[in-house]
């Protein structure tokens, strides 16, 4: 018998594999940083202190999670649905015009919590509409929505490229960015969340949209297992053929999940757009839209797993970043490599032990 | 100067810019017409690129450098199989991996070497692939139209641009005209029957994708030690996704790819020579539209709208031989 179709108990499935996963995709990139003359131990130690010894450390370990945490979603979202969606990165972009276009239009007149709002919903429908040819395309002409979603990574980006460049730049300055929004145009940071864990915010851009991420995590738990939508993406997302008996309308389901889909991911702009910059900037996403696609992997596509994974993401952000000060023979593209590793072994290896396990576990259980 | 010499400039730009997306997108002709997706292939031309000015540097012979290319563009294409074949996992997911890895173990490795911010020490001649001048290619320079042609365009290139058009006959040889190629395409279209045959799934798609590798090599190599002289952080800068779109452009079909690669070409080279430039008649264009073009028009062609693009039918599904 085949040991893909031996049941293995869940604290195996969502506990084991992936920390046992975790860990081979450490090991290697530990031996990168020892490839290169380092040691890999003080490198750990100092990536987790860096991102965890102090207040301003977890203050920006908490706002990439942030941003991982609305991409992760939006992956996982469309995942549910039987769909990949690699373009969370341009919905991300294009979610920041929305947001930017909403900061800009209100900031002079009202305070942040009247703009916040407006700006979650622009930038949703920003992302949204990113998403939207690439679904139409799947539902009406089936066009394989991962080329599709590849292909408008590209073109947001040179149309935000162009928008930057020639329409919302400041006359008379080189940077391709908008002006800097006024306080009614930018999000609260969470300094006293960090205080009350008696630690200092300093200069990390912690920031309210932190707190819109974890609604999104219980909307999104609600949604997939909680209404009947949410059931029929499931459906489809685990057989079309037994979806289609059911009368669940195909087209229909692919169209509302890419648009839920790609809504999350424009949301995820709020964070470094109006919470930490304050300004729309050119490139700002920075491949958070495919680190989503690890985050979703790791955290089984449930919204608590992908927290969880989020927050491993985050601490790889913020702790690289301080290791690459702290060892200048390590520079912060390590975190890129371990990025790598970890979609790498968690992502597409994830069944290369199960075997194994699965043979160990019917020994140890005498089955 | 006159539309027909800066025509001719522009036609030749586009034929050296056009180099690495035809390899690639060869590349992923025989990964994916064997049904094993290849979004790597930016990584592994990042990778290629990276080991081919390594090597070239520290032996100052091209050569070594072009096998120093491929020998790193077929490991990453093992890893790929050995996720997506072997361990049956999800080959976008692979790809992106990939991509992951090559971004940053460049970086990474370029700095603890060469300590100059990512880039690798600069090449010497001899360890470059320099242009070719052509027999009789002054001579026949001013022989109206065939002349500044023969002697701006198909002349004066470097051998990895012959190479380069010189696989493309051979591609759809060994597609078309071999045993190998014709196992190679049934695999991508129906894995079991192939199977039923007695013929090894995974083997025939991992020689598919050491194939891939192979052809990956060149392009890397191409970018690093032949177009410029060293290797330059994320010096790929989305051209395997562009190939990408050629090959899917081209319906994943050999010479069509090739006509698809000089398309996507000469829109960059036109884009680049446009640059606040202004057009009669529209004023000045921008140049992000030349920029988004090929994706543009790939997503048009596979709306259906340009014929049908009708791909692998078994591409990105892992083949499981027992229920």
């Amino acid at each position: 018998m085949s040991t893909a179709s031996v049941p293995l108990p869940a604290w195996i499935n969502y506990g084991l594999i992936p920390v046992l996963n975790l860990i081979l995709a450490f090991f290697f990139s530990g031996l990168v940083v020892w490839a290169i003359g380092e040691s890999p131990f003080e490198a750990l130690q100092l990536l987790l202190i860096g991102a965890l010894g102090r207040g301003e450390g977890i203050g920006f370990t908490l706002f990439y999670t942030t941003s991982f945490i609305f991409t992760g979603l939006s992956v996982a979202v469309a995942i549910h649905a039987g769909l990949f969606n690699i373009g969370s990165e341009g919905q991300a972009y294009l979610g920041g015009l929305g947001a930017a276009l909403v900061a800009l239009a209100m900031d002079r007149y009202v305070p942040w919590y009247v703009t916040m709002p407006f700006a979650v919903i622009g930038a949703a429908l920003f992302g949204a509409a990113c998403a939207a040819i690439p679904a139409w395309l799947q539902a009406k002409r089936g066009s394989h929505i991962v080329i599709t979603t590849i292909m408008f990574n590209f073109i947001v980006s040179s149309l935000m490229n162009y928008m930057l460049v020639r329409l919302l730049i400041v006359p008379g300055k080189m940077a391709p960015e908008t002006r800097t929004f006024l306080p009614g145009g930018q999000l609260p940071k969470l300094d006293w969340l960090i205080a009350a864990f008696g630690g200092k915010i300093g200069a990390a851009p912690l920031n309210f949209s932190f707190l819109i991420a974890l609604i999104m995590c219980f909307l999104v738990w609600v949604l997939i297992w909680r209404t009947k939508l949410g059931y029929e993406m499931r459906t489809l997302g685990i057989s079309p053929t037994a979806a289609s008996y059911a009368g669940i309308r195909y087209s229909k389901i692919v169209m509302i999940t890419m648009l839920i889909s790609g809504g999350l991911a424009g949301m995820m702009a709020l964070n470094p757009v109006m919470g930490a910059s304050a300004r729309l900037q050119i490139e700002f996403v920075g491949g958070a839209g495919f680190v989503g696609i690890a985050v979703s992997l790791m955290g089984r596509n449930h919204p608590a797993g992908i927290i969880l994974a989020a927050l491993l993401f985050g601490i790889l952000y913020q702790g690289g970043a301080e290791l690459s000060f702290d060892m200048p023979g390590i520079t912060r593209d390590m975190i890129v490599v371990i990025q790598g590793m970890v979609i790498l072994f968690a992502g597409a290896l994830e069944y290369m032990l199960r075997p194994s396990i699965v043979r160990l576990y019917q020994q140890l259980t005498g089955k | 100067m006159d539309y027909f010499d800066i025509f001719i400039s522009i036609l030749g730009s586009a034929v050296r810019l056009s180099i690495p997306l035809l390899f690639t997108a060869l590349a992923g002709l025989f990964s994916e017409r064997a049904g094993i997706f290849d979004i790597g292939l930016e990584g592994k031309m990042l990778a290629s690129a990276f080991a081919a000015a390594c090597v070239a540097y520290w032996t100052g012979n091209a050569w070594f450098g072009l096998l120093g290319g491929i020998g790193v563009s077929i490991a990453f294409s093992f890893v790929h199989g050995f996720a997506s074949i072997t361990n049956r996992g999800n080959q976008i997911v692979s790809g992106v991996a990939l991509n992951f890895v090559a971004a940053g173990l460049t970086i990474v490795l370029g700095q603890a070497w060469f300590r100059q911010g990512g880039r690798t020490g600069q090449v010497p001649p001899e360890g470059r692939f320099s242009s070719i001048v052509l027999p009789g290619a002054d001579m026949m320079r001013d022989v109206p139209i065939i002349g500044p042609l023969y002697a701006n365009v198909i002349s004066g290139n470097n051998i990895l641009t012959y190479i380069a058009f010189l696989m493309v006959p051979i591609s759809w040889w060994v597609l078309y005209r071999t045993r190998f190629g014709l196992r190679l395409r049934a695999v991508g279209e129906n894995p079991g029957a192939v199977d039923t045959a007695g013929i090894s799934v995974a083997w025939l798609r991992y020689r598919s994708l050491i194939v891939a590798g192979f052809l990956c090599g060149f392009a890397g190599t191409y970018l690093s030690i032949a177009q410029s002289a060293a290797f330059i952080n994320n010096m790929s800068a989305g051209k395997g996704y562009i190939a990408l779109a050629a090959l899917i452009f081209a319906k994943w079909k050999p010479v069509p790819v090739m006509l698809a690669c000089l398309l996507f070409g000469f829109l960059d080279a036109f884009a680049n020579f446009m640059q606040g430039k202004s057009m009669p008649l529209i004023g000045e264009v921008p140049v992000q539209i030349f920029q988004a073009l090929p994706y543009i028009l790939t997503c048009v062609l596979l709306a259906g709208f340009i014929g049908t693009a009708r791909p692998p039918k078994a591409g990105g599904v892992p083949y499981t031989k027992e229920r």
